[in-house]
């Protein structure tokens, strides 16, 4: 499984892109964080507060219930920022 | 529909001519330009981060609605990526229709969507060090008023 982080999330963890290859329990967005989470401190801090966490799989918009599967792209990203005035 | 993300400027009137040229069943285009502010209290430049691939798909994806709610001929919108300085253009959005109606409302639809929906994030330059810029909720707020129909 792909993951990408952007903005701070990326800062914070420390890389932009990892491939995991986490259990088949592992089945939800919402698990996928909290698998994520124990892969180091820097991962448990900047997931830590769902509120400010968007997610995309195959980049579209996902909530915590969507699917996630060993062939999925997976993003994590602040609310985004783009356009002006 | 023509959706370009880039690190280059680019030229709001030849991109209008280029939306219309040829095409007489247009009778109205609405343009929208933005540009990066130099506000006192922000830094001098920011850099603007983008997620390649889902950035193109969500403004496809974007401008399949607007074409849902009103008769559009064409859509252009172009945004910018990398260093930006205050003055510079980030983004532009450019709606072509028969009517004036349908241009004005489908581009102001499309940058609220845009805003919300788009993945850009901005990493401003600030006296204390970069700092990544916070969503605002009055951008979610304008976006979900074309969904209640509060306007």
């Amino acid at each position: 499984m792909k993951i990408l982080y952007f903005a701070w999330l990326r800062s914070r963890i420390g890389t932009g892109e990892e491939d995991v290859s986490p259990p088949s329990d592992v089945d939800t967005v919402g698990k996928l964080i909290d698998w994520l989470k124990s892969r180091s401190p820097a991962h448990a801090e900047a997931l830590s507060k769902a509120s400010v966490i968007r997610a995309a799989v195959n980049q579209d918009y996902a909530g915590l219930d969507h699917a996630v599967s060993s062939s999925d792209e997976v993003a994590f990203f602040p609310p985004v920022t783009g356009g002006s005035a | 529909m023509t959706v370009r993300v880039q690190r280059d400027d680019f030229d709001p009137g030849a991109e209008v001519d280029r939306l219309t040229k040829g095409k007489t069943s247009i009778g109205a285009v609405t343009s929208f330009v933005g540009f990066v502010r130099g506000d006192a209290s922000a830094g001098e430049a920011m850099t603007l981060e983008h997620y390649p691939g889902m950035t193109e798909r969500q403004l496809l994806a974007i401008e399949a609605e607007a074409r849902t709610r009103w008769p559009i001929d064409d859509v252009m919108v172009i945004h910018r990526f990398g260093r930006l300085l205050p003055g510079d253009r980030i983004v532009l959005v450019a709606v072509a229709s028969s009517h004036r109606a349908a241009a004005f409302s489908a581009c102001e639809f499309l940058i609220d969507w845009l805003k919300t929906r788009a993945p850009f994030w901005k990493l401003e330059d600030g006296a204390d060090g970069p700092h990544w810029v916070d969503a605002k909720d009055d951008d979610d707020e304008r976006a979900d008023r074309w969904t209640t129909g509060s306007r």
